[in-house]
Order: C-alpha cells, then structure tokens, then sequence
C-alpha cells in the first residue's frame, strides 16, 4: 500500500466523512476553489460543490458561530481556520457559546474547528501558534492534536462523527515531513487516548504534536550515547486527558519529563504536572521537568525560532539531568 | 454640548418615502388582532409579576423588563409561520416573541426563580433558553454572538432546501460588535433565509444610541451589506408586524437577509436594579404617556376594530390567571439537586467527576459562608 502523508491523511478522513455522512460540510476561507492555503481542502468543491464546500468572508467568529447554528439543526460542520493562529478571533464564540450549548441550553453542538497549527517553519508570531492552553480550560470543548498520519486521519474521524464540539490541531510542519501507511480504512482512533510511541523503563517523556518526533530522535540518541531506555507518550488528546496512560508511564518509569512547543506559563505541561503530583506522587524518584518554548511570542528569523523552540538537544539535556537525579 | 437623544428627544420612526402597498396586517382577521392583544397584555402582567416576585426575593439574579416595547416582540414574532417550522433567537427584551413561539409562564417563573424545573435546569438565567421543536434558540449574554449563530440555522434550512425562516432580534448595542458584522455580513453573502431586527430602544444599559454610532439610521448600515433596510415603528404592533411580515416573505422568496430597525423605547432600566439617573428628565413619562403600545393597540381595537371593552378585559382576566396558576406551580418548584451540576457538559462523557472533596457531599455551602451581600439566595 502507497504512504500517504500526514496532509492527505486528514484531506482523506475529510472525503470519506463527506461520503459517508451528507450532513457533513466544511467551511473556512479560501478553501473552496483555492483548496486552502495549504491545499487541505484541494478537490473537495469539484466533488461536494458550493452548498457542501463554502468559500466564507474573512469571518471567524462567523464561521464558528454560523457552525454552531448549523450543527444545531443536525448538520456536522467542518471549520477551517486558515492558520490557527486565526482561531483566538473566535474565542467568544467557542468559549461562550459553543463549549456552553449542551450545559446551558441541552444544545447538540458536533461541530470542528481544524486548522495549520506549530512553528519549526519560519512563520513568525501569527502564523507559528499552538493555542490548546487557551482552550484547555473550558469545559465543553475536547481538543485533539496528532502527531502521526494515521492518528491524523483516525482522530478527524473521531472528531467529526463525536457529538460535542472539537478542536482539531493539526501541525503544519508534519503536514509533508511525515508519512506512513495507514491501517485500513475508516480506521477511528478514540479521542482521549494517548499513544505509546515508544517504550521504555528508565524515564518518560510526555508529549504532543511535533515534539513527539523531536522526543523519538532525543530517545534514540540517548539510548545510543548513554544506555538509557526512553519511553514517549504521545498523549494526542489534551482535552479529555488520558490520565491513566500518564499515570501508568509514571509507574513504570519513576522519572518523568514533559515536552512542548507551546509556551511554559499556564502551558499543557503544567496541568499534566498537578496531575500527576494528585494521582501518583508516591512514584515519583525525581521532580518533573519541563522543557517548552520559553515564554515569548515566536519570532521570525531561524537563529531567534530555533532558540525558542524546544530542540531534541533540549531534550536530551533535561533527560540526562532527569536520569542522574 | 448633550446628545442627540437628550436635545432632540427620541425621535418616531423615519416616514416611508413610498407609499407601501397593501399592508399584511390588513388581512389578519380579528382573532388574530386578539391574539396579538393576549401576547402583549400577557408579557407585561408575566413581567408585572415577576417584580412582584423580585421584590419578595423570590427571583433570583437581576429581572430584564420589556415595557414599552412589548408590541415589536410581539408584532414581529407573530409574523412567523409556526406551521412551517420559523424559528427566531430573542433578546433579553423579547419575552414577548417567545410567548408567541410556545415559551409559557411557567416557565419563565421557574426560570426567574433557578428551579430544579425549569427549561435550563437552573443552569442558565432569566429568558435565556430556548427550545429546538417550538423554534426558539437561547440567548447568551455576549451581544451580538446570536447572529453568526441565527446565520447558521437559516444555512442549514437553505442547504435543505427548506422553507423555513429565521429571525434574530439585536439591540442598537448589539449592532457595535464584530459579531453582528461578520454574522450579517455572512447571512448576506450566503442569502440566508434570515430577518435581523434591530430593537432601537435608545440605550444600550446607559449609553444612548448617539454614543454608540454615527450613522443617523441603523437601517442605513443595510446598505453595507448589499440587502434590504426597513424602518417601522416599533410601538404600533401592526406596523411591526407589516415590516416584518414583508421581510420573511422576501426571505422565504430566496432573497435573502433585511436587516429592521424597530423604533421604540426603553421605559425601564438595563435591569431593575438601574435608576435610569442618566436619562433626561421626562423623557420616559412622555413615553408613557403618549406612545404606549399596549395603550395604542387598545385605542385602535376598541376604535378601528370595534371590540368592546369587556372583550378586552377577558382577556386580561385571562392572563391574570394563567399566571396565578403560573406563579402557585413555580412557587412549589423543588431547586436543583446540587450534584446535577456536574451532569451534561458532554455528550460523552455523560458527567463530569466532582473533585475528591465534595465526593459524597449533598450540599456544598452552609448558611455562615454566604454572606447576605452575595445577593438574596438563602436556601
């Protein structure tokens, strides 16, 4: 079977959902003849046409609100946000009124939100983010962000056909980088998951998106340079959290690191720190160590990017320093 | 230098430049024009009692009145097919058009008083519910968010093929967000099957319209986004209902979104709480006591239409007891049990889990930690 990346895994999951499902339509800017700004979308409105394939206005408080109304009525909307970055002009409407629908109001609200999320790839500070701590707090939402082709088909599945609204983080920089042979058809991964992507028994390291590749290489460098046997948890759902495979890694390994390329302050790994702390303190042999992007907005040019952004050599020295504790 | 509002007074609605041809209203029949006297006497006696009920601490959090403004939630409402499924997305002073779309006394009480039965489960506040089979969609507080949202059911009715419309209220406020921009810019682009009224009832809280745009007519924002601009008179229910009768047409025709200002006023606060110190003297008596809604419909059913007024006050004697019998059921409401906060976030999972401490606990907070200042609950 031919590879296929991680761009067309989700353009896939997209085709084979709007096949499967009429009520499924997708909408976002430029995505209709244009085929997105990434060409996520590519093909879509020759197939499904403009009712199905809705080129909108530079609106995304309307494109997710439009959604929301939309996905009252029984429809399953597909949003688009050109760059992820884009998603905070429609924090209200996500915040206030779509994670509250079903609580406030008994509102089904199946809609989701995708878009071109990450740095690694020069885009400066409105087209590099990863805003899932903005989000991770709002109860109503889930929030997933996959890291492998197959997880990525899988989990786009999942998100369009759950009930509940879900944001749908996709990293522009494995967009083409990463490919694979996916598992068959219609494979579904169950949100709130994670995914061991590789064991080990003398430290964990937690992660997500692109720095799961980052943590395979720093983990095959050490277990090369140094003997250590490295376990990644890629945890691909932030919201709801599989607090049982975090709990189960910290068993098994009594050292634990979390890595992200989002910001450090109020970040991910802060909530899967207290998490663990509440859950299995009594396994722990050494603090949690954290590495993330420090605590700027992402700048521009490749020396000031990459000096920011968490490294595999970053890796590699926090885990060094967690394995000698 | 004062405000256009306070120097000029608040203005009527703009005169129609062209004659309109024959009026909608002209051929409801007389029931109807009854009906529309039961909605609107029914919103201000259901709002009458709720301040008695305020004042008695029963209801809970702040009381929203429409008086004054009963006649363009109703008129407008009651231009809707119900038959055909219309659905609308009411303001915090459209009590009255969810009357007309099925919402009941009942529950407006029980909604005012946090039950454990009512339409939100005590989970959200006043008139802010709604009901998908009757048509009517609940509010949230951020002004503006129901348009993007009115703009996405109208989609789904058009990618259907239905014939169904919709309609969103928003106020002169509301109309100074990006979200009614982006919504009624997108319903516009996609010809939604959509009316957008804008309730200008001079105030948005304490800011007067004067304040929050400089264009002399909000129907002048019409013209932005390439649709129809209508201006009616809010406070006569049958022009109301004339305009916006015109516009559902128009929409069920296919041809998209009319955005309508309803010129009306605000007699009362933002909330009861408000004491309106910022609106100029006699302002809100003259109001009262020429421009009534209630009081000119009234004047033209008892004129006009001949219906006497022993008629109309069967009527009210009717409202009188359906809320009685309203307030005696909401009175005997149990309120929630404190657990089913936890229930419904999600579709899945079903419940969310109560944090370690307050496993097993029935009721969080005992009399000494909530303090009289924190408002008037005191179960």
């Amino acid at each position: 079977m031919a590879e296929t990346t991680y761009l067309e895994a989700i353009r896939q999951a997209l085709f084979e959902e709007m096949d499967r499902d009429p009520n499924v339509f997708v909408l976002g800017e430029d995505i209709g003849a244009y085929g997105g700004a990434f060409k996520v979308t590519d093909g879509l409105l020759a197939k499904y046409g403009e009712s199905r394939v809705i080129d909108t206005p530079i609106s995304e408080a309307a494109i997710v609100g439009a959604a929301a109304g939309a996905a009252h009525m029984g429809l399953r909307p597909v949003c688009e946000m050109q760059f992820i970055d884009f998603i905070s002009c429609a924090y209200d409407m996500l915040t206030n009124y779509v994670a509250t629908a079903r609580y406030r109001a008994f509102l089904p609200c199946p809609i989701v939100v995708r878009g071109p999320s990450g740095g690694y790839v020069r885009g400066g500070p409105f087209h590099s983010q990863n805003p899932e701590a903005a989000f991770l707090h709002t109860p109503g939402l889930k929030i997933v962000y996959p890291s492998t082709a197959t997880d990525a088909y899988g989990l786009l599945k999942a998100a369009i056909r759950d009930d509940d609204p879900v944001l749908y983080f996709e990293h522009k920089y494995l967009y083409r980088r990463i490919k694979e042979e996916l598992p068959g058809s219609d494979h579904v991964v169950p949100i709130g998951k994670a995914r061991l992507a590789r064991e080990g028994k003398d430290l964990s390291i937690i992660t997500y998106a692109a720095t799961v590749w980052k943590a395979l290489e720093a983990a095959e460098q050490m277990e090369k340079e140094d003997g250590l046997s490295v376990e990644v948890l890629d945890l691909r759902s932030l919201l709801p959290m599989d607090d049982e495979a975090i709990v189960a890694t910290v068993k098994k390994t009594n050292r634990v690191m979390i890595v992200h390329e989002d910001t450090r302050t109020g970040g991910v790994a802060g909530e899967v720190t207290a998490r663990i702390t509440e859950q299995a303190f009594a396994w722990l042999d050494a603090p949690i160590l954290r590495v993330t992007a420090a605590d700027v907005p992402l700048p521009y040019s490749p020396p000031l990017e990459d000096f920011v952004l968490p490294q595999t050599s970053d890796i590699v020295t926090v885990a060094r320093q967690l394995a000698a504790y | 230098m004062a405000s256009r509002t306070s120097s000029r007074g608040r203005r009527a609605a703009r005169p129609r430049v062209a004659p309109a041809p024959a009026a909608p209203s002209a051929s409801l029949d007389r029931t109807q024009k009854l009906d529309l006297y039961y909605y609107m006497r029914l919103t201000r006696s259901l709002e009458e009692r709720l301040v008695n009920l305020y004042r008695q601490t029963k209801v809970i959090g702040g009381l929203f009145r429409s008086l004054g403004q009963e006649a363009d939630a109703v008129g407008s409402a009651y231009a809707l097919d119900r038959t055909k499924g219309d659905f609308l997305s009411p303001l915090i002073r459209n009590l009255g058009a969810m009357l007309v779309q099925g919402a009941q006394p009942l529950e407006i009480i029980r909604q005012y008083m946090a039950k454990a039965d009512s339409p939100t489960r005590g989970r959200e506040l006043n008139i802010h519910f709604g009901d998908l089979e009757r048509g009517f969609i609940g509010q949230i507080s951020h002004l503006g968010d129901m348009v993007p949202v009115m703009a996405g059911v109208t989609l789904s009715f058009k990618m259907r093929g239905q014939d169904r419309v919709g309609l969103v209220y928003v106020g002169d406020g509301a109309t100074s967000t990006g979200a009614f921009h982006e919504g009624i810019n997108f319903a516009a682009v996609q010809r939604c099957p959509l009316v957008v009224i804008v309730e200008n009832n001079g105030y948005a809280y304490s800011t007067p319209t004067s304040k929050q745009t400089a264009a002399a007519d909000f129907r002048d924002k019409a013209l932005a986004y390439g649709i129809p601009g209508e201006q009616a008179d809010g406070n006569d229910v049958l022009a109301t209902y004339d305009v916006t009768k015109r516009a559902v047409d128009r929409a069920r025709r296919g041809e998209g979104v009319t955005l309508i200002e309803l010129m009306t006023y605000r007699r009362k606060g933002h909330a009861e709480h408000d004491n309106q110190s910022y609106v100029p003297e006699g302002e809100i008596e003259r109001w009262a006591a020429t421009n009534d809604p209630v009081d000119r419909f009234v004047a033209h059913l008892t004129g006009t239409e001949g219906v006497s007024p022993d008629e109309l006050a069967g009527i009210d004697a009717r409202v009188g007891r359906e809320i009685d019998e309203a307030t005696d059921l909401a009175e005997q409401s149990p309120m929630p049990v404190p657990a089913d906060a936890l229930t419904g976030v999600y579709a899945d999972p079903p419940s969310a889990e109560a944090p370690w401490y307050r496993r097993g606990v029935a009721s969080a907070v005992t009399a000494h930690e909530r303090p009289a200042a924190w408002g008037t609950f005191n179960g």
